[in-house]
């Protein structure tokens, strides 16, 4: 447990200094939406990699949380902080309700019904003109303030993001560590094994569900309220891909590797603009070869990797003597 | 125009649309039964048969007929790269990583023919013509009768070959048992490599013969695909006519829902019937709900 507390607090340490490195730069910008997608990831993984249910549609719920901010804020002029709670709450309710039919499919079942919902939520918000402004987006959507201080610039915004970032870390660290995340993965494993042990499986799959629908909407409303203007295009299939490939690429079942995930997937973009419209093939290839070599993420594969080297590295020593 | 006279409109788009989503839905299914592998770039293969019928048509200035033929194998042949080079080297995938594969194929393809060709929507020539005929108070495109008869020709085809061929028969003992097929001399990978060929083959003519009516551009294999895929489930993922009848259903009441209550909609129609399709009938319509053993 102790060593777990390091990690934590040198993470804290991280990203404190980031700035200090960054100050001024476009990546400030950057690690805002690190920020962001870390939390979607970390929400999806709960989901995925702990209780083993695939979800295609994250980014709707990323999206509904965007929305609902969105619109309670400019067009009824509700306070900022409210509107995330209420998003929060909302959209988790949501997700628990249609939770107990979807979660009760399994494999590729579920994969399509989560996709299905996505896509629908996606179609919403681009015919539903009236309310969200349709495809050309809502704009004008206040920063968040404390007190006049208002979150109006990189730095303020990286503070903030990564301030709540850092808070649902802890939240899902520990979770999983907890009677809960036990549960979750002795669901994982084999769901009537769980459930012979005496596990509400089916419960505890459409509460993990809805915590995670209600993460992204909370991500989804800082989202909205850090960039001000919103549109569907952020919040469609692609995007929930790319979300599951953030935790697949970082390590499933593991908090630290969602954290890597979102952080590669979401700088790659910014290294890949000098390939300019080869980027999209890059991050294909990237996700087969990822996928095939390195099955259990960045997060085990890096130190396999290093350690690989490493026996490599004193076999040839040992034959030279 | 009378109530009727659209109704009967939307049946026979509803239909022709239908087709097109059962051929891609019967891909869908001829892989994931011999594999279990949802391939998630089936639809890519339906956007290769309308761009490399286009290709063949423009760039290298072939007749139609021969520009048809020609990008049917073409696109076929990716399918085989596919198979050798992501599918064929793993080794004991779980589904989660195939869907994930199957996904990044699917970029990958999509990312080489934006980059090949252009970002650009382009419209294929109708096999014969676009003069309309009336047939019961509703205006049919020549394409449309192009598209059902190729459908039910080459389901027809396909249901010969896996009935009566020696190689068809293999391919469904795959299905039923893997390793039982496997201890009576199937070569089961080769058998993963044919229906990955029949399901390229196929989907990339529903893309050939879709594209006169729809348009066709890089990125049209994504919600192709998914409309497939939401036939094979509806038919409960079988290789044959439940697919088909899966199909028609879902594209004649889309077609309908457009016409008669949003266009905007037409797509979160087909995935609603999708969503309820699962909540009530997992199994698909037509097949009865199978006990799952542990």
């Amino acid at each position: 447990m102790k060593s777990e507390s390091y990690k934590y607090v040198l993470l804290i340490l991280v990203v404190a200094i980031l700035p200090f490195v960054f100050k001024g730069s476009y990546m400030m910008n950057v690690l805002v939406f690190v920020g962001i997608n870390t939390m979607l990831a970390v929400s999806l993984n709960l989901l995925l990699g702990y209780a083993g249910q695939i979800s295609l549609g994250h980014a709707g719920f990323f999206g509904l949380g965007a929305y609902i901010s969105g619109i309670l804020t400019t067009t009824y002029g509700i306070n900022s902080w409210l509107t995330i709670v209420i998003s929060a709450v909302v959209v988790g309710s949501i997700a628990f309700v249609i939770g107990f039919p979807v979660l009760k499919l399994k494999g590729h079942y579920l994969a399509m019904a989560t996709l299905g919902l996505g896509i629908i939520m996606y179609i919403l918000f681009n015919e539903a003109v009236s309310y969200t402004g349709g495809p050309s987006g809502l704009s004008g959507i206040p920063n968040l303030s404390v007190n006049g201080f208002l979150f109006d610039n990189d730095i303020k915004n990286y503070y903030l993001i990564w301030g709540i970032t850092l808070l649902i870390i802890l939240l899902a660290l520990n979770l999983v560590h907890s009677r809960i995340g036990r549960a979750l993965r002795s669901i994982h494993d084999s769901e009537v094994a769980a459930r012979v042990m005496g596990v509400n499986a089916r419960l505890l799959k459409v509460q993990i569900f809805a915590l995670s629908a209600s993460i992204s909407a909370i991500a989804g409303s800082l989202y909205a309220h850090t960039m001000s203007f919103i549109a569907p295009a952020s919040f469609g299939f692609n995007f929930s891909i790319e979300l599951v490939t953030m935790v697949i690429i970082g390590g499933l079942a593991s908090i630290y590797g969602s954290l890597l995930g979102a952080a590669l997937l979401t700088l790659l973009p910014e290294v890949l603009r000098a390939f300019q419209d080869y980027d999209i093939i890059v991050y294909g290839l990237l996700l087969i070869l990822m996928t095939m070599f390195m099955p259990g993420g960045l997060i085990k594969g890096i130190p396999a990797f290093i350690s690989s080297v490493r026996r490599r590295f004193h076999k040839g020593v040992a034959g030279n003597a | 125009m009378g109530l009727s006279e659209q109704i009967a409109q939307y049946l026979v788009t509803g239909i022709s649309t239908g087709a097109i989503y059962a051929l891609i839905g019967i891909g869908f299914a001829i892989i994931y039964n011999s594999t279990e592998i949802i391939n998630f770039a089936q639809g890519e293969f339906v956007m290769l048969g309308g761009m490399l019928t286009l290709f063949f048509l423009n760039a290298m200035k072939l007749p139609l007929p021969l520009a048809i033929i020609l990008a049917v194998p073409s696109a076929t042949l990716i399918g085989i790269l596919f198979e050798r080079l992501a599918i064929r080297p793993l080794r004991k995938p779980s589904p989660l990583e195939l869907v994930i594969i199957t996904i990044g194929g699917s970029i990958l393809i999509r990312g080489i023919a934006m980059l090949v060709w252009d970002k650009d929507t382009h419209s294929l020539p109708p096999f014969s013509g676009s003069e309309p005929l009336e047939i019961a108070g509703a205006t049919i495109m020549p394409q449309h009768i192009w598209i059902i008869c190729l459908t039910f020709l080459s389901i027809l085809l396909n249901k010969l070959f896996f009935q009566y061929s020696i190689t068809g028969k293999a391919m469904r003992a795959c299905a039923a048992n893997r390793r039982a097929a496997g201890l009576v001399g199937i070569d089961v990978k080769r058998m993963v490599l044919f229906s990955f060929i029949i399901s390229s083959a196929l989907g990339s003519l529903a893309g050939i013969i879709v594209a006169p009516l729809t348009m066709t551009s890089y990125d049209v294999g994504i919600m192709l695909g998914l409309k497939g895929f939401c036939a094979a489930i509806i038919g409960g993922m079988s290789g044959g006519l439940s697919t088909v009848l899966g199909g028609i259903l879902l594209g004649t009441l889309e077609s309908l829902g457009a016409g008669l209550i949003s266009s905007g909609y037409k797509d979160a129609i087909a995935f609603i019937i999708l969503l309820l399709i699962l909540f009530v009938r997992p199994q698909g319509l037509f097949r009865k709900a199978e006990t799952e053993r542990v």
